[in-house]
C-alpha cells in the first residue's frame, strides 16, 4: 500500500517552513520538498531580516493586512522559538514639504490599516534620536514597532520545530513532475514518488513552473535582484532606527538597516532579471548602495564593507497570490512572496490552514503539540557565570573552532545534528566563518568536523550543495 | 584568579621568542597559551625552506625553524605552556579571560606580551563584485588544506596578488600537478622577495600579470572563471583590455593585517589603517605592561626578525616586571 501524505509543501524557504509549523498542530501527515540541501538556501537566505510594521504598500493589497498581522504573531513565534528578535523601530525619512506631504498620506494608509505607534518626527526629534542621520533630513515617519530577525535562523528554527512535530523534510529533492490522479497527487522527483492529497506551492522562483507542471495557474515569477553590503560588526552603532527613503513604485530603496548579529546592512538594489540563478554583486550596485545609503547616514565608509551578497525577490505583479485552484482540486500557490514575506510568513501560514480547511483538509488539533524549541548555547552570550559552567559539564564548548566569532567545537556541532550539511548551513546556524576573516582560520577544522559528524569523506564536502564541492581531491 | 608574572598570547615564532628572552631575563613565571595543538604557529604549515639564514646561518623548513624554539621551551619549565587555550577576552586591567576544552580560565599577568600574529586580507575587502562560488580561497588557507590537510583545492588556479603567500603558493600548486594559469597584481611590480619571485614563479614559467585587477568572479556552484582588466597609473581600469581566464580556484593574496582585536578590547590605540598598535617604539603600546610583538605589531617579511624583535618583547617585559616588585 503507498503511502499518502495529506500535505506535501513544495519549497523549504520562509513560507514553506512557517505553513509546515502551522500545520503541525493538527495530526496529518506532513513533508517539506526542498530542492537545496538546505532549507533557506533559496530567496530566504538573502532576505534583509526586517519585520516590518505595514507602513510601504498600498492598504488595499493582501500583503499589507498580512505584513501587520504578521508583525504581532512573529513576536509570539520568536517567544515560542527562541529566536532573536529585536524591536528597533523604523524611521521613512522625508528632506522637504514634498516629502512631508507623502509621509502623511503613508501614515494615514497605515493608520488605516492598524499599525500602532505612528508618529511624524521633526528635525529636533531625528537630531536628538538619530544622530547620524544627514542633516538634511527634515521630517520622518516613525513605525515603532519594525525589528530585525534572522531570516535564515527564522527558518531553520521554524524547520526544526515542525521535524519535532513530525513534518518530514526531504532536502535536495527537486520536484520534476505533478501527476493528479483522483483524489490523490504524485509529486515525482529524481530519487522518490511522493503521493500527496493536498499541495501547496511555496517554491519561490520557481513557483510559476511548480505550478505549470500540475496545470494549477499561470502566472509568471519574474526576478528582481537586490544586492546587499555588510559593516564591520564594530559599527553595530551607527544608527539606532532602521533607516528607509520614501518607497519608489517598485521598491523600498536603499536602506539602512542592521542584522540581528549587529552589522550594518546597507542595500537592496531593485533590479528587474531574466536569469533567476544570478546572484552576482556588481560594481554599479555597490556604486548606487552606496549612493542611497549616505544619503542618509554621509558617514558610511566604503572601507568597512566586509562582506556582500544578492539575493532574488519572486516577484509576480503587486501582490502576494494566495488561493486554492479551483481548476486542480487541493493544489494551493503561495506565490510571489516578495517583501514583506518574511513579516507575513506567520499570518500567510494561518490564512493558508483556513484555505486548505476551506477546501476539505479535516484540521484536528494534536493532544500533545511541542509548541517551543530550546535555545541553543553560545558562549559568553548567556553570561560568565553560565559559561564556566557549561565550558566545565561539556569540555567541547571551551574548544574554539571560530575566533572572530567565537563558536565553539560543541556549537558546530549542535547545528550539524540540527540539520546543516554544508559549510554555509554551519555558517548561517552558528555564525561560523561570519567574522572579518572569512574562514580563513577555522575552514579546515569545520570541514572535518562535518565529515566526521555526517560519515563522509573530508573530499565530499560542500560550500552549499553538489557541485560546490570545497577542494577538488586528496593531495597526491 | 589565577595571578602571573607573564602570560603571552600566542606560540609561534613571536611568542616563543619573547618567552625565552623573557626567562633568560629573569622571569621565571611565565604562561604561554597557544590556541593551536602545538606550538609554531603559522610555521608549521611552511614547509618550504629559506627560513633562519639570518638568525642560525643555516637554511630550514618552517617547522625546522620553529622546533629550535620548541626545544628550548620544552626544557624550560618555568614557562609553562597551556595548548588548546584560547584567549577571549581582555580588560584594561589585563584581565585575561581564556578557553580551553574543559575550562574556562582567568589570569591576571603583571605583564602581557601578545603574539597573535596576522590575518589575511580578504576578497571581500577588496570589493570583487561577481557570485560567491567555492573555489575562492585566501593563499593561507590553501597552503593550510594542502600541507596540513592533505587536500588539493583547485586543478586550474588564478592567484591575486604577487605577496609572498600567493607566490610560494604558486609553486606549490605546481608541484602537486595543479595549472596556476597566471598570478594577477594590480601594482607595476611584485610585492614579494625577489627570490621567491625567481624560485616559485620565473623557473615555473607562471605567468603575471601586472597592472592587473580581477573585476569579476564567475560560477554557480563552482569557480568557473575570472574577468580581468589593465589598469593605468591612477589606478582606472584602462577600456579594451579586458580578458577571461578559464580556472576552478582563485587564491586572494593581497596582504596581511595584524590581528589586535583583543588589545583593542583593553584600550589600546590602534592604527585604523594598519590595525598595528600606535608606538614610537617598537613592542610598546600605548597600556603600560601590555607588549606586542611579531607580526601582530608589524608585518614582517622575514621570521628571522621576528624572533629578534620579539626578543627584545621578552627583555623589555622583564623590565617592566622588576620595575613592578
Amino acid at each position: 500500500m503507498k503511502s499518502v501524505y495529506d500535505v506535501i509543501i513544495i519549497g523549504g524557504g520562509i513560507t514553506g517552513t512557517a505553513i509546515a509549523r502551522e500545520l503541525s498542530r493538527y495530526r496529518l501527515r506532513l513533508a517539506i520538498l526542498e530542492k537545496e540541501s538546505e532549507v533557506s538556501f533559496g530567496v530566504s537566505k538573502s532576505n534583509s531580516g526586517i519585520i516590518h510594521p505595514g507602513t510601504q504598500h498600498h492598504p488595499a493589497l493582501l500583503k499589507s493586512k498580512l505584513c501587520v498581522l504578521g508583525n504581532k504573531l512573529t513576536r509570539v513565534l520568536a517567544r515560542e522559538l527562541s529566536i532573536d528578535f529585536k524591536e528597533v523601530g523604523e524611521l521613512i525619512v522625508g528632506f522637504n514639504e514634498e516629502d512631508y506631504k507623502r509621509l502623511l498620506r503613508l501614515k494615514e494608509d497605515a493608520d488605516a490599516l492598524g499599525v500602532p505607534g505612528l508618529k511624524i518626527v521633526d528635525r529636533r526629534w531625528l537630531r536628538k534620536n538619530e544622530p547620524n542621520l544627514s542633516v538634511e533630513a527634515l521630517y520622518a515617519l516613525y513605525a515603532p514597532t519594525a525589528g530585525i530577525i534572522s531570516p535564515y535562523r527564522m527558518v531553520y528554527d521554524l524547520a526544526e520545530n515542525a521535524s519535532a512535530n513530525g513534518v518530514e523534510i526531504y532536502t535536495e529533492t527537486k520536484v520534476e513532475s505533478i501527476i493528479a490522479q483522483g483524489k490523490v497527487f504524485e509529486v515525482v522527483s529524481p530519487d522518490r514518488v511522493f503521493h500527496s492529497r493536498f499541495i501547496v506551492n511555496c517554491a519561490g522562483l520557481y513557483a510559476d513552473e511548480v505550478a505549470r507542471m500540475a496545470g494549477a495557474g499561470n502566472f509568471k515569477i519574474t526576478p528582481r535582484k537586490g544586492e546587499e553590503f555588510l559593516l564591520d560588526k564594530k559599527k553595530e552603532n551607527l544608527t539606532r532606527h532602521l533607516l528607509f527613503p520614501l518607497p519608489s513604485k517598485i521598491s523600498k530603496g536603499i536602506l539602512v538597516t542592521r542584522t540581528s548579529d549587529g552589522n550594518p546592512m546597507i542595500g537592496p538594489t531593485s533590479e528587474d532579471m531574466e536569469d533567476k540563478n544570478d546572484l552576482t554583486t556588481t560594481a554599479e550596485g555597490l556604486r548606487k548602495v552606496l549612493e542611497g545609503a549616505k544619503k542618509l547616514v554621509p558617514s558610511i565608509d566604503e572601507n568597512d564593507i566586509i562582506a556582500y551578497f544578492a539575493g532574488q525577490r519572486p516577484v509576480s505583479g503587486d501582490d502576494f497570490t494566495i488561493r486554492h485552484e479551483d481548476g486542480v482540486r487541493g493544489f494551493v500557490n503561495v506565490a510571489g512572496i516578495q517583501s514583506p514575506g518574511l513579516t507575513a510568513a506567520s499570518a500567510i501560514a494561518l490564512m493558508v490552514a483556513g484555505i486548505l480547511k476551506n477546501t476539505g483538509l479535516r484540521l484536528k488539533k494534536k493532544y500533545f503539540f511541542r509548541r517551543h524549541r530550546k535555545k541553543e548555547f553560545h558562549i559568553f552570550s548567556a553570561g560568565l557565570k553560565k559559561t564556566k559552567r557549561s565550558v566545565k559539564k561539556d569540555p567541547s564548548y571551551g574548544d574554539i573552532v571560530c575566533r572572530c566569532e567565537l563558536v565553539s567545537a560543541k556549537e558546530v556541532r549542535e547545528a550539524i545534528k540540527r540539520g546543516a550539511r554544508t559549510m554555509d548551513g554551519v555558517k548561517f546556524m552558528t555564525r561560523a566563518q561570519a567574522g572579518r576573516c572569512h574562514g580563513s582560520f577555522c575552514t579546515t577544522r569545520i570541514m572535518k568536523i562535518l565529515a566526521e559528524e555526517t560519515n563522509r569523506d573530508v573530499v565530499s564536502v560542500t560550500k552549499r550543495g553538489k557541485g560546490s564541492e570545497l577542494v577538488k581531491d586528496k593531495r597526491r | 584568579m589565577e595571578r602571573r608574572d607573564l602570560v603571552i598570547v600566542g606560540g609561534g615564532p613571536a611568542g616563543m621568542a619573547s618567552a625565552i628572552a623573557a626567562y633568560e631575563s629573569g622571569v621565571k613565571d611565565i604562561l604561554l597559551l597557544e590556541r593551536d595543538q602545538y606550538l609554531g604557529g603559522i610555521l608549521n604549515q611552511c614547509i618550504h625552506t629559506g627560513f633562519g639564514i639570518e638568525y642560525f646561518k643555516e637554511v630550514l623548513t618552517g617547522p625546522e625553524y620553529a622546533d629550535r624554539f620548541i626545544k628550548k621551551i620544552r626544557n624550560t619549565p618555568s614557562i609553562e605552556v597551556s595548548l588548546r587555550s584560547f584567549a577571549a577576552k581582555l580588560e584594561k586591567d589585563k584581565t585575561l579571560t581564556y578557553l580551553k576544552p574543559g575550562c574556562l580560565n582567568e589570569v591576571k599577568p603583571t605583564a602581557l606580551i601578545m603574539a597573535t600574529g596576522c590575518r589575511e586580507r580578504t576578497r571581500e575587502m577588496i570589493h570583487i563584485p561577481g557570485t560567491r562560488p567555492s573555489g575562492v580561497f585566501s593563499a593561507g588557507l590553501a597552503q593550510k588544506l594542502i600541507n596540513m590537510e592533505g587536500l588539493l583545492p583547485g586543478r586550474e588556479v588564478v592567484i591575486i596578488g604577487s605577496g609572498d603567500i600567493g607566490l610560494i603558493m604558486a609553486r606549490r600548486f605546481i608541484l602537486e600537478g595543479a595549472n596556476v594559469k597566471a598570478i594577477l597584481e594590480i601594482q607595476p611590480a611584485t610585492r614579494g622577495l625577489k627570490r621567491n619571485v625567481v624560485q616559485c614563479v620565473e623557473d615555473f614559467d607562471i605567468p603575471i600579470h601586472f597592472k592587473c585587477r580581477v573585476s569579476k568572479i564567475w560560477g554557480q556552484a563552482r569557480v568557473e572563471k575570472v574577468s580581468a582588466v589593465k589598469v593605468d597609473e591612477d589606478m582606472k581600469d584602462i577600456p579594451g583590455t579586458e580578458f577571461n581566464i578559464t580556472c576552478d580556484t582563485v587564491l586572494v593574496s593581497v596582504g596581511l593585517i595584524p590581528e589586535n582585536e583583543l588589545i583593542e578590547m583593553a584600550g589600546v590605540v590602534i592604527d585604523k589603517k594598519t590595525n598595528s598598535p600606535i608606538s614610537k617604539e617598537v613592542n610598546a603600546t600605548s597600556v603600560p605592561g601590555i607588549f606586542v610583538c611579531g607580526n601582530s605589531f608589524k608585518v614582517y617579511d622575514y621570521v628571522d626578525s621576528v624572533t629578534s624583535d620579539s626578543e627584545l618583547a621578552g627583555k623589555m617585559a622583564a623590565e617592566y616586571i622588576k620595575g613592578k616588585r
